[in-house]
């Protein structure tokens, strides 16, 4: 092998799955960590990605250090496949890893990746969801300095983050904290389960499936395992409450497109500068179209 | 060899500046052409809006010329462009720019998914993918031609059609008809010229804009940065962002009536950051000691941040957006964080002070370092002075001082 060789073009070729191979198992050595010990932020070596910070490369890595050509990928951001960011990633992964299927399914996929949704189509335990995380410790909202918040989870102090809760109700008579809602994992440390709404944090509590979250920019991974406690922060008079999507009348809102009332909902500026809401998982809102669709028919099929 | 500020010294800085062109030409003899302005213009895109933003002078050809002259050092680029303004007379103020009439080239919103005239994703990198186009290592002058033709091909591109679009309306217009942020505040009637008045702390919030305006790209971003990461509170929205073109009025040499003069590429970015007091609901601090009169009335509402720069600097937009918001909380609460302080944040964000400041340092610094040199020694004496008497005093140190 000469460096001539080395510099050829078919030398930049890259392996599968982008990183190396040393870089993926230290990668799913901090994965197995996370594991063991649920909520706990593992420090990793985090890689540079093809993608800026912040873009989703703490997901990314965790997705390429675990991916394998059998299996099925699905990427979701803010509910959307087919938003940019989802585009490029899946366009990205499907790119350097071949023979991995891309799908829009929820129940087809072994793999999803998510940014800042949990899917409405409840996941299975051969399942593993993997979380885009831009900021990975609750702690940060009252403490930022880093070395001080290792020592507060260790010792299990949150009394901070009750009293920003305790504060907050008494300043404005609800809690303002809308997404990234901190939860507690397995009686013990405290999550930011990454900017999901709090409507989704339920889902997170004795979940079928693996929930792994990767925090690229900031270099920590960790994890819900299946099977798992995960309780949001509350107080025993003044309890968590999800975003509750009602009008202005007390109504719950419906879906525009496939009338679903009881899924996350996007808000949408029209040109007239009305709003409307839609789901915000667009491939259960496509699903749930056709469904009604199917059975109109078959009902119509009975008809004649 | 020294450097010493003697006869010789102006040999030296004559050779020293021949080198620095010994260094931009020594291609020439491999047959490289030398950089156009144009090319430096249309292909360095974002390095020559960045000097133009942190120049502070809205020239294209200028820009260009900077960046060649400086060898693509952006600071050393800006810095040419600022001397170079200092040169120029005031001649008069455009009255307020309205960005609704943006000639689009780009407009995002991150709050809304759909937006009233859509999201328009233009020229950007954010969703490439960081892999190397190898291609580019031997462009040739056709397939260069040829990326523009492909896209180009059975396009109108004389049409002035996206230009006569009636104005987009602002993201923020429909969050201020809901009453969820505040009103836009009323345009001061003469901002505040940081070319002609120095900053005399406290300053008012144009002040603190024009600063930023024209700050250092990576001090601003490492600044808004910290503010991110937890030392902080902002929490931005991307509201609205938005690059293009917008018309410059003048007033009109015989009839004084305002008439287009030209246009400038600008960046402009609206962030709303997490709901708290309403600005309007207190009255700004005007001096350290003053107390914040809060109307319990006014309803909580989201809190607006500003940004806007010369060119496409988004990332510059987007930061100068977030550090505009922590300095008014800063302004009107006191800071608890480095980017609430005004003083910390618009004394230290200039790429002209402080990369001045920082290369200063190669000068020489005998005199005072002689000065420092005899204080260390006398310190170092009356050190052993002292250990000498004290082991003189108690025979039964452990201890012998080095002569």
């Amino acid at each position: 092998m000469s460096l001539a060789e080395l510099q050829s073009p078919q030398h930049r070729e890259h392996t599968f799955g982008l990183i190396d191979e040393t870089a993926k198992r230290e990668i799913r050595r901090a994965t197995l960590k996370a594991v063991c010990v649920p909520g706990y932020q593992v420090p990793f070596a985090s890689r540079e990605m093809p993608l800026a910070r912040g873009f989703g490369t703490g997901g990314l890595q965790l997705t390429l250090s675990m991916i394998g050509e059998d299996d099925t990928l699905k990427i979701i951001d803010q509910g959307s496949d087919e938003s940019v960011n989802a585009c490029n990633m899946r366009d990205l992964i499907t790119r350097v890893c071949p023979g991995v299927e891309p799908t829009f399914k929820t129940e087809d996929a072994s793999i999803v990746q998510t940014r800042h949704r949990i899917p409405e189509t409840p996941m299975r335990e051969d399942q593993t969801l993997v979380f885009q995380v831009p900021y990975p410790d609750a702690l940060v909202v009252v403490e930022a300095n880093e070395a001080r918040r290792v020592q507060m989870h260790g010792e299990a102090d949150y009394a901070r983050l009750f009293v920003k809760l305790y504060e907050d109700i008494v300043q404005y008579d609800e809690i303002t904290l809308s997404h990234r809602y901190p939860t507690r994992i397995h009686g013990h440390y405290i999550i930011d389960p990454s900017p999901i709404p709090r409507y989704d944090v339920p889902k997170l509590h004795q979940s079928k499936q693996l929930n792994l979250f990767g925090a690229g920019r900031e270099k920590k991974i960790y994890a819900v395992p299946p099977y798992t406690d995960a309780k949001p922060l509350e107080f025993q008079d003044v309890n968590f409450r999800v975003e509750d999507h009602l009008d202005d009348g007390g109504r719950r809102l419906v879906c525009c497109k496939c009338g679903a009332d009881n899924t996350f909902l996007d808000e949408l500026v029209l040109t007239d500068g009305s709003r409307a809401y839609a789901c915000s998982d667009t491939e259960y809102c496509r699903r749930m179209v056709q469904q009604a669709k199917a059975a109109s028919q078959t009902a119509r099929g009975g008809v004649s | 060899m020294s450097y010493v500020a003697i006869k010789g010294g102006e040999n030296a800085i004559r050779e020293a500046a021949e080198l620095l062109q010994v260094l931009r030409t020594r291609g020439s003899t491999e047959g490289q052409p030398p950089l156009s302005p144009q090319a430096i213009e249309r292909q360095l895109h974002f390095l020559h809006s960045q000097v133009m933003s942190e120049g502070g002078l809205y020239d294209t050809q200028l820009a260009s010329l900077a960046v060649k002259q400086s060898l693509g050092d952006p600071m050393e680029a800006a810095f040419l462009l600022r001397a170079s303004r200092s040169t120029r007379p005031r001649i008069a103020n455009t009255p307020v720019i309205d960005t609704r009439k943006m000639r689009l080239i780009r407009r995002i919103s991150s709050a809304f998914k759909d937006i009233p005239g859509g999201q328009m994703l233009g020229p950007t990198p954010d969703y490439t993918q960081r892999l190397f186009n190898w291609e580019l290592l031997d462009e040739s002058g056709e397939s260069f031609r040829n990326k523009l033709m492909q896209w180009t091909d059975g396009l109108d591109v004389d049409s002035t059609e996206s230009a006569e679009e009636s104005p987009l309306p602002k993201v923020l217009d429909f969050l201020r008809e809901q009453g969820l942020v505040d009103d836009a505040p009323e345009p001061c009637d003469e901002p505040f010229d940081i070319t002609r008045e120095p900053l005399v702390f406290p300053v008012d919030r144009s002040a603190a804009l024009a600063t930023m305006t024209r700050g250092q790209q990576g001090g601003i971003v490492a600044l808004a940065y910290s503010n991110m990461r937890g030392y902080g509170d902002v929490h931005p929205t991307i509201a609205e962002l938005r690059v293009g073109y917008v018309p410059v009025e003048l007033p009109h040499p015989v009839t004084g009536e305002p008439t287009e003069a030209g246009e400038v590429l600008i960046t402009e970015c609206e962030v709303i950051a997490m709901y708290e007091r309403s600005d309007e609901a207190s009255t700004q601090r005007t001096g350290v000691g003053d107390t914040v009169e809060i109307d319990p009335e006014a309803p909580p509402r989201f809190t607006l941040g500003y940004g806007a720069c010369f060119g496409h600097n988004e990332a510059k937009a987007i930061a100068m957006a977030i550090l505009d918001r922590s300095l008014q909380k800063g302004m009107r609460d006191g800071p608890s964080n480095p980017s609430e302080d005004p003083e910390f944040v618009l004394l230290h964000i200039d790429g002209i002070d402080a990369m001045g400041f920082t290369v200063h340092y190669k000068m020489p610094h005998y005199v005072t370092f002689a000065s420092d040199l005899d204080r260390l020694r006398k310190t170092q004496q009356q050190h052993a002075d002292k250990k000498q008497s004290t082991e003189t005093e108690s025979p039964v140190a452990e201890e012998v001082a080095s002569p």
